[in-house]
């Protein structure tokens, strides 16, 4: 293009036209009605479509109108400013929706009842019965696969930044990678051959516990990696040149520093794990009774929970709200989790008290 | 509390690079020393050699010898830890902790070497928070954050957290550039007072400060580009500034350097 818009200002003036502060909200307005218009002229059933349509109108409709108005290069600027709003909402909305499903579906047989009683003697069909075994079992097996995983991640992580040199790092950094990409039912059947099939030891909620840390290791030790390299190097060296050997240097301060990062980072990795299902329906069994012993006998879990109900629901009745209210259960357990973590890192994150 | 360092011969590498070559110098106890020189000269890798802090960068090496008292400190068998305890460091950038509190910060060399009664631990951070002349200003804050501090205030924490172990040498590696004339003027004043207990070395860019409060001045310069840097001389820090005996460091003093 070489001629430029009629209202592009010339050069070296500072003043130019603008649009009042309301004309994003209205080109969105007017892009959904004209978008509805469309949607139920052509006969589009999809309120997807409609979505769609609205969105393309309001990024051409403010390019349009704010290349007439203010000339070209704020037109751009309101256009990646838009483009990222769409993208945001695009986002959002799957995530709100399923929410709001699991939330509209969830609550029907979700109460105190439901948190504290087990399937023993319910029929798949028959209404009443509860989480609690499969809960407990979560609960249990999370923990374990915890106690394994952090501190061999942790000090994997430690040794890689303070330690590591050479080959033998890179080694350990390549493998990491490598765990990263495991899929859990490749980490289920590890354990499942190695575990059950070789050392004969029957299923068990520690035997889906082992899965679950073979899957947290990576994620425990690249997020702890990351931490303490944040870590300055002044702080190190202040610490060595006190006299206070490398070990104490680490635990005393390289590790303090980072603890609100290192917490968050072993959330995410729990948090990650919690939702698996192929390993612990391999490994761990599932059971409808309440097993509180970790270390033999199947156990339940609430993802095999979930999956065990709606299998046997046929997509309606009381196995299906069991389902439902059990997903409701597993998000807010995360949820829960992730805002523990957030408090966590904020109350060790180093203050500066001012 | 201050010992005598004598180095011979010494050389230090990054790698394949040698970064300085063949320095000796005799600092006594109970002075000032002051190095001075350009950028990239070696200074500060010369007085990280001297409490073994040369060696945590990856690809630090050294050759020759550094005697504190007599004994040398790249000898077999010596531990660098218990050579940092004798030796303390002061850095460039203040560095407090960030998880300690002021207590703590100073507290934190002190509890390692088995001082744990807290009744001892307070007389020690009061008298080394006394002795950095921060005292005054911290007593009431002492459970804060240390990274709360000013500038100056962290960069003098920083220094009573140094003299708390009670080390016989303190290295200073431009403790004043990043502070502004009052707190340096405060950060001087204090070194004066050390000089009575320790031996300190201090890295400066700054000629005045050097003249101020140094008794002997070290003037380290470039061989040339990427060759390692050298000791010119040393003599009385007087002689140094008014009348050296090499061209150099004269042409340097007065700015007339390059």
């Amino acid at each position: 293009m070489t001629t430029p818009a009629v209202t592009d200002r010339p050069a070296g003036a500072l003043r130019g036209g603008r649009l009042p502060r309301w004309f994003p909200l209205a080109v969105v307005a007017a892009s959904i009605v004209v978008a509805v218009a469309i949607g139920l002229g052509a006969g589009l059933h999809s309120t997807v479509q409609w979505g769609l349509i609205a969105a393309l109108l309001a990024v051409g409709g403010t390019y349009a109108v704010a290349a007439r108005v203010e000339g070209r290069r704020q037109a751009r600027d309101r256009v990646a400013t838009s483009l990222v709003w769409v993208c945001f909402l695009v986002a959002v909305i799957p995530l709100a929706s399923l929410i709001w499903a699991t939330l509209r579906r969830g609550v029907k047989v979700l109460d105190g009842y439901f948190l504290t009683h087990s399937m023993a003697g319910v029929a798949d069909t028959e209404p009443g019965g509860g989480v609690y075994h499969a809960l407990l079992g979560t609960l249990e097996q999370v923990g374990l696969a915890t106690v394994i995983a952090v501190p061999v991640g942790v000090l994997t992580a430690v040794y890689l930044v303070e330690y590591g040199r050479g080959g033998l790092a890179r080694a350990v950094t390549f493998f990491v990678d490598v765990m990263t990409g495991i899929p859990s039912i490749v980490a289920g059947l590890f354990v499942l051959s190695f575990w059950i099939l070789i050392l004969k030891m029957g299923y068990s909620g520690f035997a889906g516990s082992l899965a679950l840390a073979i899957l947290m290791m990576p994620v425990v030790v690249r997020s702890t990696e990351e931490m303490l390299k944040l870590v300055p190097r002044e702080l190190r060296e202040a610490s060595l040149a006190l006299g206070v050997p490398k070990w104490r240097t680490i635990l005393k301060v390289v590790l303090p520093t980072s603890l609100g990062g290192i917490v968050t980072g072993v959330m995410l990795s729990i948090a990650r794990v919690t939702g698996e299902t192929a390993p612990v329906l391999l490994l761990v069994w599932g059971t409808n009774f309440i097993n509180a012993n970790p270390f033999s006998d199947p156990q339940a879990s609430l993802p095999l929970f979930i999956y065990q109900q709606y299998a046997n629901s046929a997509g309606a009745g009381a196995a299906y709200d069991r389902a439902w209210a059990a997903a409701l259960t597993l998000i807010a357990f995360v949820m829960i989790l992730n805002l523990v973590a957030r408090g966590i890192a904020r109350f060790t994150a180093p203050t500066t008290g001012r | 509390m201050s010992k005598r360092i004598d180095v011979s011969g010494l050389t230090a590498y990054y790698g394949a690079h040698k970064a300085i070559e063949d320095i000796s110098m005799t600092i006594e106890p109970r002075t000032v020393t002051a190095f001075i020189g350009p950028s990239g000269c070696g200074k500060s890798t010369f007085l990280r050699t001297l409490n073994r802090m040369h060696e945590v960068t990856p690809g630090g090496r050294v050759e020759g010898k550094v005697l504190l008292d007599g004994e040398d400190l790249y000898g077999p068998g010596v531990d660098p830890v218990a050579v940092r305890r004798q030796v303390g460091m002061v850095f460039q950038r203040p560095n407090p902790f960030p998880t300690m509190s002021v207590f703590d910060n100073v507290a934190a060399g002190l509890r390692l070497n088995g001082v744990r009664k807290k009744s001892d631990l307070s007389d020690i951070v009061e008298k080394s928070l006394k002795g950095a002349n921060l005292w005054n200003e911290v007593k009431d804050r002492l459970d804060k954050p240390g990274a709360g501090l000013s500038g100056g205030q962290q960069q003098r924490l920083c220094i009573a957290r140094a003299i708390a172990v009670e080390p016989e040498v303190l290295l200073m590696d431009e403790p004043c550039s990043a502070l502004d004339p009052i707190s340096t003027l405060a950060v001087e004043d204090l070194i004066g007072e050390l000089k009575e207990r320790f031996t300190i070395v201090i890295v400066t860019h700054n000629m005045q400060q050097a003249a101020r409060v140094s008794d002997r001045t070290a003037f380290f310069n470039l061989a040339g580009v990427g060759r390692p840097g050298r000791l010119i001389e040393i003599d009385d820090t007087e002689r140094i500034f008014s009348n050296p005996s090499v061209q150099a460091t004269e042409d340097y003093i007065s700015g007339r350097f390059g």
